[in-house]
């Protein structure tokens, strides 16, 4: 959203330079998002839209709870509803705060052509400099959690700054702070990853036994992280991937790939040069024309 | 156009302009496609407007290119199809190479170097366009998974780089061949070029009294 200073860069976009890291001795932070807690007030939803000036066209009603539908250039974030049977045929009710897990590792930051349109600044946030987005929707492919959206007004992509608006100037993000069962909290990574190894050992106790934390080792854990009853099948909440990465075909694409074509590019004009400075041109020679000028004679020719 | 007195049509008008069409448009969507590539090309996205514009245009541009090439097939699929004579004349190959046609098998209209670029690009083309509609997402975003765009954009700079490499070998046999530039900018060759490079069809026109580029009847 906002461009931080230059300093504060640990990954940037498109760049083949490795960005300034003088200055990366900041705390990672984290947003630890309590599902156990959720009450699905959506609070956080109204906060997101106050805080950011977003406002999604009003839609229509499909019969689940989950509203706006989906993510949008103008929702980032959203609650999405999940009605589960245990295999004791219990009805769970699991809500889950969707939006950006802003990866240590991110699949969108990978994927993306435009230098500085995606930058992960020292204390982990990962943030879309609209004024550097190409609108291409690489990020899209490289988000192993479906998570930017392009606007077809603006050709920007969009999606959670975990406020780092708000956190650059030592703010927590507007959903930790509407939060009204603190089931969203925020702090230093480590503050937050003990939180929720305490939630944990409660929730063992009132028989949760996979109760757990995830924070995803695929994309080097997340800034975001969600402290599950369920942690054994994520995926049971609206579709949290189980075990997410970047696809491997945007590793290859965004991987070894890019220098090998281009090699393969460079290799193929080296090669014409060196043929041209050793066997050289190929001309017509004297003896051609005469022979064509024989084959052509006893013919009329064209005038 | 008129044309040098005792010299052969190579090429005709429709082909040249649909031949330079073609060129205009692989050379504009190389640079905007390099662009998009690798980080340290994108630069190239200036000559275009900036990154917007860049990725704004490069799909129009691959239709226009579509079309075009595939008025190119139209007009060369016949004289492109493989023969007999292909064969031995890569085997002799080596000699080709250092400028000694002397002795390498007679050729019509194109030889087998011609003939691969012509039909590596008829197939890169179809699949460039097909995987460029699938990535085309502020049209087509819809149509598709994400997996398949992923899928579709390896592809798309697999075919790319591909056919890049294909359009440098193109160019330098047309620099290195005499006379093959002027062939397609003014259309028409010498006899003795013709004699030198594609003597089958220059037999072909000289005992039909064609002017070129194709025999009478």
């Amino acid at each position: 959203m906002s461009d931080l200073q230059s300093q504060d860069y640990i990954r940037r976009s498109a760049t083949t330079l490795t960005p300034p890291v003088a200055r990366d001795h900041e705390q990672q932070v984290a947003k630890l998002i309590d599902v156990s807690r959720c009450i699905g007030c959506k609070a956080c939803q109204s906060a997101c839209m106050e805080w950011n000036n977003l406002r999604q066209d009003i839609g229509y009603f499909e019969g689940t709870y989950d509203n706006p539908l989906d993510l949008s250039p103008e929702v980032w974030t959203l609650m999405r509803f999940t009605e589960w049977e245990d295999d004791k045929g219990n009805l769970e009710w699991l809500i889950r705060k969707d939006g950006c897990m802003h990866c240590e590792d991110p699949g969108c930051l990978k994927a993306c052509p435009a230098p500085g349109a995606i930058v992960q600044y020292a204390n982990g946030i990962v943030d879309f400099i609209s004024e550097n987005c190409i609108g291409c929707g690489y990020c899209v492919k490289g988000c192993p959690f479906d998570i930017p959206r392009v606007s077809p007004v603006d050709h920007k992509s969009y999606k959670c700054t975990l406020c780092s608006d708000r956190v650059g100037v030592g703010l927590e993000p507007a959903c930790v702070k509407a939060c009204p069962t603190g089931a969203i909290m925020f702090g230093s990574k480590a503050d937050m990853t003990n939180w929720a190894g305490d939630r944990i050992v409660d929730l063992k106790s009132r028989g949760f036994e996979h109760a757990g934390l995830y924070d995803p080792p695929g994309v080097s854990g997340t800034h975001v992280m969600y402290v599950l009853h369920h942690a054994d099948k994520p995926s049971i909440y609206a579709g949290l991937p189980d075990q997410p990465h970047i696809s491997a075909f945007v590793r290859l694409w965004k991987g070894w790939y890019k220098p090998v074509a281009l090699a393969g590019m460079a290799l193929a004009v080296l090669g014409g040069f060196f043929h041209w400075i050793t066997a050289g041109p190929n001309e017509v020679q004297p003896e051609d024309d005469t022979a064509a000028q024989t084959l052509m004679q006893p013919k009329e020719r064209r005038p | 156009m008129s044309y040098p007195r005792g010299t052969l049509i190579r090429h005709a008008t429709v082909t040249r302009v649909n031949h330079w069409l073609t060129g205009l448009c692989f050379v504009l969507l190389l640079l905007s496609g390099l662009s998009m590539f690798h980080p340290m090309l994108f630069f190239l996205s200036n000559l275009f407007g900036g990154g917007q514009w860049t990725r704004a245009v490069h799909p129009w541009i691959g239709c226009v290119l579509l079309v075009s090439y595939a008025g190119l097939i139209v007009q060369f699929w016949r004289d492109n199809l493989w023969s007999r004579d292909d064969i031995a004349w890569m085997r002799a190959f080596d000699r080709v190479l250092v400028n000694r046609e002397d002795g390498v098998p007679e050729l019509a209209r194109f030889n087998p170097g011609q003939k691969f670029v012509f039909w590596a690009m008829a197939l890169l083309v179809p699949v460039l366009f097909l995987t460029g509609l699938a990535i085309w997402a502020i049209y087509f975003a819809s149509y598709t998974s994400i997996e398949v765009q992923r899928v579709a954009v390896l592809i798309h700079s697999l075919a790319a780089a591909t056919a890049i490499i294909v359009w440098i070998v193109h160019v330098y046999a047309a620099i290195w061949i005499k006379g093959s530039v002027r062939a397609m900018t003014q259309g028409w060759v010498t006899p003795g070029w013709a004699w030198r490079h594609h003597r089958k069809w220059f037999r072909s026109l000289a005992a039909t009294h064609s002017p070129g580029p194709r025999p009478r009847g």
